[in-house]
C-alpha cells in the first residue's frame, strides 16, 4: 500500500515534471541556410527563424493574422499612407535587452537595405518612425491596404545587439567575412538557440521568460531540428522512433506511415499552385509554324487548357495528393471563388475540334520545360502533359532541368510552354497580378515569363495596390480575374497538398505555409 | 634524382590547374547560382547587382584566374548557400569524412583478406561457396541500395542502430570526433559497412586469387614436405607472398573510398565534405564546388606522387637513366 502511494507520488512528479522536459525532434529536407534574419527569403530558414524571432504580426496556423510583436494596428485616419502600430510592452530579448519602438525601426531599415533579401515584400514601405517606445508609424509610398499581410515573415531583431556585434548591415555574401548573426540569434520568439551545427543540427530551448507563455501551449521545452536529405533516410528516422516529426513526406510513403501502429499523417492544402506558362509574344523561341505562334491564338490555348486531364494527374501522379485547380490562386488568398477554380471538363473532342477551328488539326511540336527538383513530382507532371497534348496533335519535347536551370529559362524569356509554381505570402490577389500577369518590366511582372501584356491588367494591378477601399478594390480584383482567366496565358495544373507525419503523441499545429509554428503544438 | 622529383612535382600541378579549369568550365552548366540566392520576390536590379558582385559576368577565363590567385592564398571565399568562409566549412566537415572511410578501410581490409584467405584455403566447402556468392552482393548492388537496406534491417525493424547521423561528437581542437562516445560509435557502424562493402569483395577476391596461384607454387609443396604446420605455411609462406598486389590495390582504393562516401554520405545524412559537395551542387554553389574538387584532386595527385615517389625509391632501374622510364 504504501509503496502504491509512492509509486504514485513518484509518478505525479514526474508526469509534472514529464510536461517540462520534452524534446520535439524534428526532421526535413533542407537546412536553414543562415540565422540572420533578413538575408534569405527560403522557406526552411524562415521556418526555423519562426520559433526564435518574431515580426510585428504573425499568421497563425489558421493563417489569419494575429498580434505578434504589435498589439494593435490602424491606418491613420489623418493620412491613409501611414500605418500605425502600437507595441507589446514588457518583452525582452533572449539576451535580456527591452524590446523597444527603436529596435523595430532599426530591423525594417535593415530589411529594406539594399543587400536584405526581404525588401522585396516590403518594397512599399518609404520609412519607419519611432513616435514613442512602443507605438511605431510605418508610412507607405502611397496608400498600401494590405500592408499588414506582408509582415509576418519580417523579423525583429535588438539594436544594440546588433551594434555590439557589428551585424548593422545584412550579410553580404561577398563581402567576403561570415557575420556572426549567420550563426546566432538574439530574438523575442518562445524558443533560444542553444547550438547549431550547420547541415547536422539546431538545437533550441524554451523561452521561460516568452510573453505569451500562458497564452499558448508551449509544451515542447526543446526542439531538435535536423536535416535528413534522403528521403528513405527520413521515413526510416521517423518509423524508427529518432525522430518525432517530418516535414517533405514522400505521397507514395504516405499508405505505409498511416498503417504504422503510433504513427499519423496530417494532411493540408499547402499555399502554392502549379502550373503552365505559355509563350504569347510573337516569335516562339523554338521557331514559329508556318510563320506564326499558335499559342497566340486563344483557341490553340483554351485547347491545350481543356485537354490537361487533371483529374488523372491527381489519381495517378499525385496519388490523391493534390486538388485540380481553374485559377492560378490558392483557395484562401483574397480574390479566390469557386466559381474560378472551375477547371474545364477534360474532352478531347472538344479540345480538338478547336484546334481544327484555329487552322492546326494537324498540330505543331513545341518544348515544354520542367524542374525536377522544386515541386512535388514536377517531372512526373510534364511527362503526363506530354502524353495529353500529344492527344490534340500537339508534340511536345520535355526538358526537364534542376531548379538552377530551370528558372533562369523562365526569367530570361527562354521558354516557350513552362512549369512553374507559385506561393502568395501575403494571401492576396495582388500579389499575383503584381509577378505573373502584369507586363514584364523593371518593376512589376518580374515572374511573367509568357510576354502576356494586358494593358488594363497593368493599370488595374498598379491601382489595387492602393485603393484603400477594400469593397471596391475587391471588385476590381475579380474583374482582373475574370479577363486573366478568359485570357488562358497560364494552365492551372492543381494546388499542392502539404503533408506531415509524426508519431500519434505530437499535436502539430498545421500551416499552410509549411512554416511549423511549435509554440502551437500540443501533445495528445 | 632531384631532376625527376622536379618533375614529378611539375607535372602534378598541371594535372591541377586542368581540373580546376575543367570544374570550371562545368560550373556555367549546373546552373544560376543568384536564382537560389534571391527570394521569389526579387527585381532585375537586385539580379543584376549579385550577378555583378559574385563576378558571374566576367568571361569564365576571368572568373578561373581570380578564383586560381585567390586559392594560392588560401582564400576559397565564402559559400553562397550558407554564407560561411570556404575553408571553415570543408575543415568543418572533413574529420567526419576521414573518419568514415579510414573505419571503411579497415574493415575492407581486416574482412577482406581474412575471408580471402578463409575461401582459398576450404575453397571446396560449402561455406566458402556461401560466401563468394553472397560477395556478389557486394559488387553488383548499388551503394545507395545496401545503405538503405540496412537502414531498413538494423534501425527500422530491429531497432539497434541509428538511421542516420554522426550521433555525439568530442571536439578535439578543430577536429570532431565520433570515435569516443557510444553514440558516435554505433553511428558509425552502418555507413562503414555500406562505403567498405565494395572494396572488402574486391579486397577477398583479390586475395583469393592470388593464394589459389601462390598455393600451387614449388615452395609451398616443399613447405608442406618440410612438415611445417598449416598455419605456418598458409600465413607465413603463402599470404605475405600475395600481399605485394593488395597493397597497391589498397592504396588506389583509398582515394575512391573518399570520392565514394558523396553516395553513402547522402545516404546517412553524414555530415561529411560529400555531402556538403552534393548540397553545394543543388544550390549552385560554386566557391564549395571548386575548393572540393580542388581537394580531391589534390589528394589524388598526391596519391599518385607518393606512389610514384616510391617506385623510383624500390626501383633501382628508374635510377640508372635519370628517370626515362615509364610504368
Amino acid at each position: 500500500m504504501k509503496y502504491t502511494t509512492m509509486t504514485a507520488t513518484a509518478l505525479a512528479l514526474v508526469l509534472g515534471t514529464g510536461a517540462y522536459a520534452e524534446t520535439l525532434k524534428w526532421a526535413r529536407s533542407g537546412d536553414a541556410l543562415t540565422l540572420d534574419p533578413h538575408a534569405q527569403n527560403e522557406g526552411v530558414t524562415v521556418a526555423v527563424m519562426h520559433q526564435m524571432m518574431e515580426p510585428l504580426l504573425i499568421r497563425d496556423p489558421s493563417g489569419e493574422l494575429v498580434p505578434g510583436l504589435a498589439t494593435e494596428w490602424s491606418v491613420s485616419p489623418e493620412n491613409p499612407d501611414v500605418w500605425n502600430f502600437k507595441l507589446r510592452e514588457g518583452v525582452k530579448f533572449h539576451d535580456g535587452a527591452d524590446f523597444t519602438a527603436e529596435d523595430v525601426v532599426f530591423s525594417f531599415e535593415r530589411a529594406l537595405s539594399e543587400q536584405s533579401d526581404m525588401k522585396g515584400i516590403i518594397s512599399s514601405i518609404a520609412s519607419v518612425e519611432a513616435v514613442n517606445d512602443y507605438e511605431v508609424n510605418i508610412t507607405t509610398k502611397g496608400a498600401n491596404p494590405i500592408l499588414p499581410a506582408t509582415l509576418p515573415n519580417i523579423f525583429v531583431i535588438d539594436k544594440g545587439w546588433a551594434e555590439a556585434n557589428d551585424v548593422v548591415g545584412v550579410q553580404d555574401v561577398e563581402g567576403g567575412e561570415e557575420t556572426y548573426a549567420s550563426l546566432n540569434v538574439n530574438g523575442t520568439g518562445p524558443y533560444k538557440l542553444v547550438s547549431r551545427e550547420n547541415d547536422v543540427k539546431t538545437v533550441m530551448t524554451i523561452n521561460e521568460d516568452y510573453w505569451g507563455k500562458d497564452e499558448f501551449p508551449m509544451v515542447y521545452t526543446d526542439i531538435e531540428f535536423t536535416p535528413i536529405q534522403n528521403q528513405a533516410t527520413r521515413m526510416a528516422a521517423l518509423l524508427s522512433g529518432e525522430v518525432d516529426f517530418i516535414q517533405d513526406v514522400p505521397v507514395q510513403d504516405l499508405e505505409r506511415i498511416k498503417s504504422t501502429d503510433g504513427m499519423k499523417v496530417l494532411t493540408a492544402p499547402q499555399n502554392r499552385v502549379i502550373f503552365f506558362g505559355l509563350n504569347v509574344a510573337d516569335e516562339l523561341v523554338g521557331g514559329n509554324v508556318d510563320g506564326k505562334n499558335p499559342l497566340q491564338d486563344i483557341r490553340v490555348r483554351e485547347a491545350m487548357n481543356i485537354a490537361v486531364n487533371r483529374e488523372a494527374i491527381q489519381q495517378v501522379v499525385m496519388r490523391g495528393q493534390s486538388q485540380p485547380a481553374g485559377v492560378i490562386m490558392p483557395p484562401f488568398v483574397n480574390g479566390w471563388t469557386e466559381a474560378l477554380d472551375q477547371y474545364p471538363e477534360y474532352d478531347i473532342e472538344k479540345a480538338k475540334a478547336l484546334m481544327e477551328e484555329a487552322g492546326y488539326g494537324d498540330g505543331f511540336s513545341i518544348t515544354l520545360n520542367c524542374p525536377n527538383d522544386r515541386y512535388v513530382n514536377d517531372e512526373a507532371i510534364c511527362q503526363a502533359a506530354v502524353g495529353m497534348m500529344a492527344q490534340i496533335g500537339i508534340d511536345v519535347n520535355l526538358e526537364a532541368l534542376p531548379k538552377a536551370q530551370h528558372f533562369p529559362l523562365v526569367n530570361g524569356l527562354s521558354t516557350d510552354m513552362y512549369m512553374l509554381g507559385w506561393g502568395i505570402p501575403s494571401y492576396d490577389s495582388e500579389y499575383i497580378f503584381n509577378f505573373l500577369y502584369h507586363t514584364k518590366g523593371d518593376l512589376y511582372g518580374a515572374w511573367n515569363g509568357t510576354r502576356y501584356s494586358n494593358e488594363k491588367i497593368d493599370e488595374m494591378t498598379q491601382a489595387i495596390a492602393s485603393e484603400v477601399d477594400l469593397e471596391k478594390r475587391n471588385a476590381m480584383i475579380a474583374e482582373m480575374w475574370e479577363i486573366a482567366k478568359a485570357d488562358t496565358v497560364y494552365l492551372p495544373i492543381h494546388h499542392q497538398v502539404l503533408n506531415w507525419a509524426m508519431k500519434d503523441s505530437v499535436g502539430a499545429a498545421m500551416d499552410s505555409d509549411d512554416q511549423v509554428k511549435v509554440k502551437y503544438f500540443t501533445i495528445d | 634524382m632531384i631532376a625527376y622529383i622536379l618533375r614529378r612535382v611539375f607535372q602534378s600541378a598541371l594535372v591541377l590547374l586542368i581540373v580546376g579549369l575543367v570544374a570550371f568550365s562545368m560550373f556555367r552548366f549546373v546552373g544560376d547560382p543568384v536564382e537560389n540566392m534571391l527570394g521569389q520576390e526579387r527585381t532585375q536590379e537586385d539580379v543584376d547587382r549579385l550577378r555583378d558582385q559574385l563576378g558571374l559576368n566576367d568571361p569564365f577565363p576571368v572568373q578561373y584566374w581570380t578564383f586560381l590567385s585567390r586559392a594560392a592564398q588560401g582564400e576559397f571565399g565564402i559559400s553562397y548557400r550558407q554564407g560561411r568562409d570556404v575553408a571553415d566549412i570543408i575543415a568543418e566537415r572533413l574529420p567526419a569524412t576521414l573518419e568514415l572511410a579510414a573505419v571503411s578501410g579497415m574493415l575492407a581490409l581486416v574482412f577482406g583478406i581474412g575471408l580471402g584467405v578463409f575461401t582459398a584455403i576450404r575453397k571446396d566447402g560449402w561455406v566458402s561457396s556461401t560466401i563468394m556468392s553472397v560477395s556478389l552482393i557486394g559488387v553488383s548492388l548499388p551503394t545507395f541500395l545496401i545503405g538503405i537496406l540496412l537502414i531498413w534491417i538494423f534501425s527500422v525493424e530491429l531497432d539497434m542502430l541509428p538511421s542516420f547521423g554522426r550521433g555525439d561528437t568530442v571536439d578535439l581542437g578543430g577536429w570532431t570526433t565520433g570515435f569516443l562516445t557510444e553514440s558516435g560509435l554505433k553511428a558509425l557502424i552502418l555507413p562503414a559497412i555500406t562505403l567498405g562493402l565494395y572494396q572488402m569483395t574486391l579486397i577477398m577476391r583479390l586475395v583469393r586469387a592470388e593464394m589459389l596461384e601462390v598455393l600451387r607454387q614449388d615452395y609451398i609443396r616443399f613447405a608442406r614436405a618440410r612438415g611445417l604446420r598449416e598455419k605456418s605455411v598458409n600465413f607465413r609462406h603463402a599470404l605475405k607472398n600475395t600481399l605485394v598486389p593488395v597493397i597497391t590495390v589498397t592504396g588506389l582504393q583509398l582515394g575512391s573510398i573518399i570520392a565514394f562516401a558523396i553516395i553513402t554520405e547522402t545516404v546517412f545524412q553524414w555530415p561529411g565534405v560529400g555531402l556538403l559537395f552534393i548540397n553545394a551542387i543543388q544550390f549552385v554553389d560554386i566557391p564549395v564546388m571548386a575548393a572540393y574538387l580542388m581537394l580531391i584532386s589534390v589528394m589524388f595527385v598526391g596519391i599518385n606522387l607518393i606512389v610514384d615517389l616510391l617506385y623510383f625509391a624500390i626501383d633501382p632501374r628508374l635510377r640508372v637513366d635519370g628517370g626515362a622510364g615509364g610504368h
